[in-house]
């Protein structure tokens, strides 16, 4: 397992932080918020990221991608967490992305990942459906028509949602309450019949959407992959997903400690800087021998992935698992730390804290990560 | 700010690493193909050299320190020691003419990968191989070296150490035992505690105060013979029933003017050093243990699982999951650092990241397995419980050192604030 980044992911790395630090800082996020955007990103950056070919880093090159890999998307995850930078490159480069490519027909694939890679078409899934990530408790209902399906139910926590050209839905073809079997995918044009689209203001600022399905009728080329099959392909996509997030998740923590490090050695109280009291030390010496096992988790994640460890669902959920206790302690630690200014809406740590909850709850928070890790080891 | 010692060292104002240099791509396959190679006789060799009783376990008391009161309890012990001191693989990074075998950081990898894979025990362990001997290899002159390197390797004599003193633990620098210039020879007088195994040391490598006007810059690092006239050494009963430490009182030892090592009074930055040394085998000991005492998971499966292996209790079980994927992470990191700056010691801030961490990360290890197995882990001796079950108990109170020795952990976190993240004093 190659634990160190090699020269390509490494030039990857430091540009991917270059270009969020000068063109997607916290400031823009900010702008947006208050201007109640619309699109609830910047357009123009977006198509940017596209044209350093991150929104096809997933995607093979043959489809117009620049193939960099999972590695390579953790770096640009990882850089854009420290900024907050809000993009739809997770929906669909990192969710949509490789589910087409593990499930479309050779036809929707040649016409709609180079799309996707452009920056152009933007498709998100619409998988959750309870308050928290329950990956196979699916109610959406898919049923079978003669030709080929209704589909009605719920979706909630819909990331980029209300700006999606088209959605891949998960829902429910056979089998009970919890079943893997029986979930199949769609794709769906988001503005077909029936298909009633909410925008949610989350707390970070950030794109999610509600989505319901009231008797929306699909052609049986709606289907993607097999039918009744879908959490197969599924799963590993997730799982790149959780991998991938971690590495955002590390980004933002790190951006989190470094400011509040700043701080410490900054703020003066009893006419010394407040950085100079053991107990205060000792709190980001703790915070910092965890951003480094987060590091290796993730890192380990994202090489698994690349190279299809046998381990690597366990990989992405310890990478996850730690990824959400490691930014769930620094956000709060970050405000804590900053005193009565970190309570302060002109300072930019709240925006990490409020980043951090829903990021964590994303695929599967630290519990739900521990628990699935204890049942691949078996116990 | 953003780049540190080693790729994903997230701040750090201390010592940074040159960036690996890129190889290219013709080379790096020439490398690659004669580290298989290498990959290849390492294999072969310990297929054919190391005896099977070799490959098990090693329960603690068949662990082999080496010295002049070396005895073996398995005689395969000797002879595997014997088969790795002829190819100097018991300090495989050492120089050959110290006894060494001359192995780079890719081989010396390689070489642990391909040992961990057959479950070959070390050959041999002791303070001289984890501790003196890297920084004599820094430090000490051409003649120390070849005095004192190769009966580490061989296992001929075995070191103590002599740090601490009953007014100067975490405060080492404060310590107060006198050597004096005697015009050809120092003469030394004061007392160390907690002196690991001095009772079944050979040597010792001491830290001596020279000058009393200042405090880090008064001393100097000597060594000596423990059967020198002067040195008497009094075992300390500990919680968990062993007698690991020393006290050892040193009255009018005479030591020869030759056994200083590197400058007069500028013993502290060597002590400084090798404590990096020290931390690094502390961290790794604690997880070396987990040879003879059983993975968490494995402990809690079997005094709690159910028929399928699930671990009835979900608190515990969460506790345990906890506990297993925080030791995935932490061996993860210890392999980054591994591939990031070869096998060397660790700079300060991360040899105290994983001696706090890795200590720590025991003590709770034994702690989970004291809640999982519960009253049949708290036997003392003696009939109702298994040998592992009272080795349990043993080990658990043991590792309560392991956060205290070798700097506590409130020390390692000092020095993380200080040197990594450059907080002030």
């Amino acid at each position: 397992m190659n634990l160190t980044l090699n020269d390509e992911q490494t030039i990857l790395k430091h540009g991917a932080h270059e270009f969020f630090k000068a063109r997607m800082p916290v400031k823009l996020l900010r702008e947006l918020r208050d201007r109640d955007d619309e699109t609830g990103f910047d357009r123009v950056c977006w198509r940017e990221m596209a044209g350093l070919g991150w929104a096809g880093i997933l995607i093979p090159e043959t489809f117009g991608g620049s193939g960099f890999g999972y590695q390579g998307m953790g770096q640009v995850m990882e850089a854009a967490g420290r900024s907050l930078a809000a993009s739809p490159l997770a929906s669909s480069a990192l969710l949509a992305a490789p589910l087409l490519l593990a499930s479309a027909s050779e036809t929707q694939q040649a016409a709609l990942l180079p799309a996707i890679a452009a920056g152009e078409l933007l498709i998100a899934l619409a998988h959750d459906e309870a308050p928290r990530h329950a990956p196979t408790r699916i109610a959406t209902q898919a049923a079978q028509r003669a030709n080929g399906f209704m589909l009605n139910g719920c979706k909630t926590f819909v990331v980029d949602g209300h700006v999606a050209d088209q959605l891949i839905v998960v829902a429910r073809s056979s089998g009970g309450r919890d079943a893997r079997a029986g979930i199949s995918l769609f794709l769906v044009d988001a503005h077909t019949r029936g298909v009633i689209c909410t925008r949610t203001h989350m707390v970070d600022s950030r794109n999610a959407a509600q989505i319901s399905f009231d008797n929306v009728e699909l052609g049986s080329e709606a289907l993607l992959g097999r039918l009744d099959a879908g959490y197969d392909v599924l799963e590993p996509v997730l799982d790149g997903a959780r991998a991938a997030l971690a590495a955002e998740m590390l980004g933002t923590a790190v951006e989190a400690f470094e400011r509040t490090l700043a701080y410490l050695k900054l703020r003066r109280q009893f006419g010394v800087a407040i950085g100079s009291f053991q107990a205060l030390k000792h709190r980001a010496a703790l915070m910092f021998c965890e951003l480094e096992l987060t590091r290796s988790a993730v890192l380990g994640a994202l090489d698994a992935l690349d190279n299809s460890h046998r381990e690597r669902a366990a990989l992405c959920s310890l990478a996850k698992a730690k990824a959400c206790d490691v930014l769930e302690l620094i956000s709060a630690e970050a405000v804590q730390l900053h005193g009565g200014i970190g309570m302060t809406d002109a300072e930019e740590i709240g925006f990490f804290l409020k980043r951090a909850r829903v990021v964590q709850q994303w695929l599967g928070d630290a519990s739900f990560h521990r628990d699935r890790y204890a049942s691949l080891l078996g116990f | 700010m953003h780049d540190g010692a080693w790729d994903g060292t997230i701040v750090c104002t201390g010592a940074a690493r040159p960036a690996t240099v890129a190889l290219n791509h013709s080379r790096e396959a020439h490398c690659l193909s004669s580290l298989d190679d290498f990959r290849a006789q390492t294999r072969a060799w310990l297929d054919t050299n190391c005896p099977d009783s070799m490959r098990t376990p090693m329960p603690e008391d068949e662990r082999v320190w080496g010295g002049r009161q070396a005895r073996c309890k398995n005689p395969d012990s000797k002879l595997w020691l014997e088969r790795a001191v002829e190819r100097g693989w018991t300090v495989p990074g050492w120089p050959t003419a110290y006894g060494g075998g001359g192995l780079n950081n890719a081989e010396l990898q390689v070489l642990k990968e391909e040992m961990t894979r057959l479950g070959c025990r070390p050959p041999l362990f002791s303070f001289g191989i984890g501790m003196l001997g890297p920084v004599l290899l820094k430090y000490g002159s051409e003649e120390q070296k070849r005095t004192h390197l190769p009966p580490i390797a061989r296992g001929e004599i075995r070191w103590c150490q002599g740090y601490s003193e009953p007014g100067a633990g975490s405060d080492l620098a404060s310590l107060a035992t006198r050597a004096e210039d005697q015009g050809d020879h120092w003469l030394v007088n004061g007392q160390k505690i907690w002196t690991s195994y001095a009772n079944d040391a050979d040597w010792i490598f001491c830290l001596v105060r020279t000058d009393t006007s200042t405090k880090q810059g008064g001393i100097s690092f000597l060594l000596f013979d423990m059967t020198s006239t002067g040195v008497e050494t009094r075992p300390i009963a500990l919680i968990s029933g062993a007698s690991v430490f020393c006290e050892t009182f040193l009255t009018n030892v005479r030591v020869p003017k030759g056994n200083l090592v590197g400058r007069l009074h500028g013993g502290w930055e060597i002590a400084k050093e090798l404590l990096q040394h020290e931390r690094g085998m502390i961290s790794e000991i604690g997880r070396a243990i987990g040879g003879v005492v059983p993975d968490v998971d494995v402990v809690a499966k079997r005094y709690l699982g159910d028929g399928d292996g699930r671990i009835g209790d979900p608190i515990l079980r969460d506790a345990v999951a906890r506990h297993v994927m925080d030791d995935r992470a932490f061996g993860l990191t210890l392999r980054r650092a591994a591939q990031a700056s070869g096998a060397g010691a660790a700079d300060g801030g991360v040899s105290s990241m994983f001696k706090y961490f890795g200590t720590e990360q025991n003590k709770r290890k034994f702690e989970l397995i004291l809640k999982c197995a519960g009253t049949h882990a708290l036997g003392w001796a003696g009939a109702g419980f298994s040998e592992e079950e009272l080795t349990l108990c043993r080990t658990w109170l043991r590792s309560k050192g392991n956060s205290i020795e070798g700097g506590t952990s409130e020390i390692q976190l000092n020095v993380i604030a200080k040197r990594v993240l450059g907080l002030p004093d």
